[in-house]
């Protein structure tokens, strides 16, 4: 009796350190993102005192006039990254498909493990296979094509580069393809094979009964692609290997543009002056913020989803 | 102050910390790493002091030599007055630039049916990259080189999309010779440039113009002759269309020199004299006039004039262009002017 009782109290003590050990690793990442947004806000007083608003809204960063407005680059990362998330989400569901759905083992264990894979290569890799191969492709061959095809178009106008909002926009899809389908193939796998057996059991065919398991993992799909969409917005070397590095609005994907990322790695090394070094940590600071609401804004749409899953 | 500051002057203390025996840390511009990191390693093997020397740019060479953080500084661009107060008034001594080599810009270009020899003048480049001249058949372009068959093609600009004092020196030379240029765009290690298209580093302005027909860029003199990339001779001020070597490289010095501040703070883009390639520049390293350590003084003065002397002789092997005669000895007076807490060194 007196020995279980020991037990029992020691038991507690090891409980209640874990909990308030574990809790105190939890409250450090909170208190971690806001300490970095804090740091970040006192790095840009200078430039936030000067500038306030107009730094979002002006579209001319002139480092020698010390004027710096952040608008196009905001502009170029905002755009690569949802175009390019517009068109890997697509491939990367219909790769995850097949891999879970379709693909016979002795085929999908190979291709699951290719795509790992090109997930791990490092990003300056795939920059310099862009100004390689990709530029040059989309150069003479791509881009001429679209012109001609499609040039009516705003977005296909302007002398084909190569380099420019088209390149960054075709390496970033490379990028996110296989995270996300990576990530999607898993969550569709975690599917209960109930499902399936249920659904073809009552007559579905093999498209339908798929259908049912998009349905079911369709809150993990987003999740998949608002990860793929943080390194999209985060990613700087690949990007700015190839996507022209001015900072301009254009509607034509011919353009070169500018991303966050890309000019505060470009710029921060040569930044002598306090105001320069403060609007690029300002810069900083609005590229955690607009992560942080993306994140939110995915979390969100995860929760209402799994909401209304739940309740039909 | 944040925290990303606080953490960059940290970085030298690291390489304090895993050393005991005396030894100098500098921080700054990357152009003059190579050079630099052979002059640290041969001295260091022959007098055995240590140099410790970290690549991360001018502004963070500035930066730190303002905090007092590293025994010295390097940089592509001269400190400008507000720094060198800040400077005085923080670390309570006034900070000396002393040039160690040269660089030189070349504008270099990818047309096809035209190899080396191309005729450019200070003109044509300030309209090349303000947008003005976009074809190469441009009459005034023609007009340059009467005897080159210039292709009807699109000029396709790139620059450098990194903060640099290749930048800083080709802007610096635009600014001299087009006042247009001055007001609207100016110089710096970045500015806002009207039109074209950004490379990363040396290699990705010359990775540009290699692929790109049409293109025209500008690079190191040191990178393009590496690469073997054919580069523009520039019209000087005495009207003499010339070469980048690193004899008219070191002419330009010459020509300078002679008219040099008291501070070496100076640009030497579009000198006088007949044989000036016109678009180069000195790179520096910042010293405390008034040093607190006296070991440490002797250190950097001895390794000062080491570099001035035997160090000269090691840089055309990494194509850097060596100070002229007469810059060395506006050096070596500086040089003579540091002090260990207000006493001469010996």
């Amino acid at each position: 009796m007196v020995k279980r009782l020991n037990n029992h109290f020691s038991q507690n003590i090891g409980d209640l350190i874990f909990e308030k050990l574990t809790l105190l690793f939890a409250v450090s990442v909170f208190l971690l993102v806001i300490l970095m947004g804090y740091e970040m806000y006192l790095g840009s007083k200078i430039s936030i005192q000067k500038f306030g608003f107009s730094f979002l809204f002006n579209s001319s960063w002139d480092p020698v006039q010390e004027v710096y407005g952040a608008l196009p680059i905001i502009y170029g990362t905002v755009v690569s990254s949802i175009l390019s998330l517009l068109i890997a989400v697509p491939l990367s569901i219909g790769v995850a498909i097949f891999l879970a759905e379709v693909a016979p083992s002795w085929l999908e264990k190979p291709v699951s493990f290719l795509v790992e894979l090109l997930a791990g290569i490092p990003s300056v890799i795939y920059g310099l296979w862009g100004i390689f191969v990709l530029v040059p492709w989309l150069r003479n061959s791509f881009e001429p094509w679209l012109a001609d095809k499609f040039g009516y178009l705003p977005f296909f106008r302007g002398a084909p580069y190569g380099f420019g909002m088209l390149a960054a926009v075709m390496i970033l899809t490379i990028m996110l393809l296989p995270i996300i389908s990576s990530i999607s193939r898993d969550v569709l796998k975690a599917v209960p094979r109930s499902r399936r057996e249920a659904a073809l059991a009552l007559g579905a065919t093999k498209w339908q009964s798929t259908l049912i398991v998009l349905k079911d993992a369709k809150s993990g799909i987003l999740g998949a692609s608002m990860l793929g969409l943080g390194r999209a917005i985060g990613e700087t070397m690949a990007v700015t290997m190839v996507i022209g590095n001015r900072s301009l609005i254009s509607t034509s994907l011919f353009d070169p543009s500018y991303t966050m990322a890309s000019v505060i790695a470009n710029e921060f090394t040569e930044a002598t002056s306090q105001m320069y070094l403060s609007s690029l940590i300002e810069l900083a600071l609005v590229l955690f913020i607009i992560t942080i609401i993306i994140n939110a804004f995915a979390r969100i749409l995860v929760w209402s989803m799994s909401r209304k899953w739940s309740a039909a | 102050m944040n925290i990303f500051y606080r953490l960059s002057l940290l970085i030298p203390l690291f390489s304090l910390l895993t050393h005991a025996q005396v030894q100098l840390v500098g921080t700054g511009a990357t152009f003059p790493a190579v050079i630099y990191s052979k002059w640290f390693d041969e001295y260091r093997n022959t007098t055995g002091i240590q140099i410790n020397y970290q690549p991360i740019g001018s502004g963070g060479g500035i930066r730190q030599i303002i905090e007092g953080t590293v025994d010295f500084g390097a940089s592509d661009g001269p400190m400008t007055d507000r720094q060198l107060s800040d400077a005085k008034s923080k670390q309570g001594t006034g900070i000396l630039h002393i040039p160690t080599v040269m660089g030189a810009v070349v504008v270099c270009y990818h047309i096809p049916g035209l190899g080396k020899g191309l005729n450019l003048d200070s003109r044509a480049l300030s309209d090349i990259y303000i947008g003005r001249i976009t074809m190469w058949d441009d009459p005034y372009i023609k007009n340059l080189n009467p005897e080159s068959n210039l292709p009807h093609r699109a000029v396709l600009v790139a620059h450098r999309s990194d903060g640099s004092g290749t930048t800083f020196i080709f802007t610096d030379y635009l600014s001299k010779i087009s006042s247009e240029w001055a007001s609207k765009i100016g110089r710096g290690t970045s500015v806002n440039w009207p039109v074209g298209l950004g490379g990363k580093g040396n290699d990705g302005v010359a990775g540009l113009v290699k692929q790109t027909e049409g293109s025209v860029g500008y690079v190191e003199l040191a990178y393009a002759i590496k690469n073997n990339i054919p580069y523009a001779d520039i019209k000087n001020q005495s009207g003499y269309f010339i070469e980048p070597t690193f004899s008219s490289v070191s002419a330009a010095a010459m020509a300078a020199s002679v008219n040099m501040p008291s501070d070496l703070r100076v640009s030497i883009t579009d000198p006088p004299g007949k044989g000036s390639y016109p678009i180069s520049g000195f790179t520096w390293l910042l010293v405390y006039q008034n040093m607190k350590n006296e070991t440490k003084a002797k250190a950097l003065v001895n390794f000062l004039k080491w570099a001035m002397s035997r160090g000269q002789a090691l840089a055309a092997g990494l194509y850097y262009v060596p100070l002229p005669a007469s810059i060395i000895k506006l050096c070596n007076n500086k040089i003579n002017l540091i002090t260990a807490n207000g006493k001469k060194i010996k």
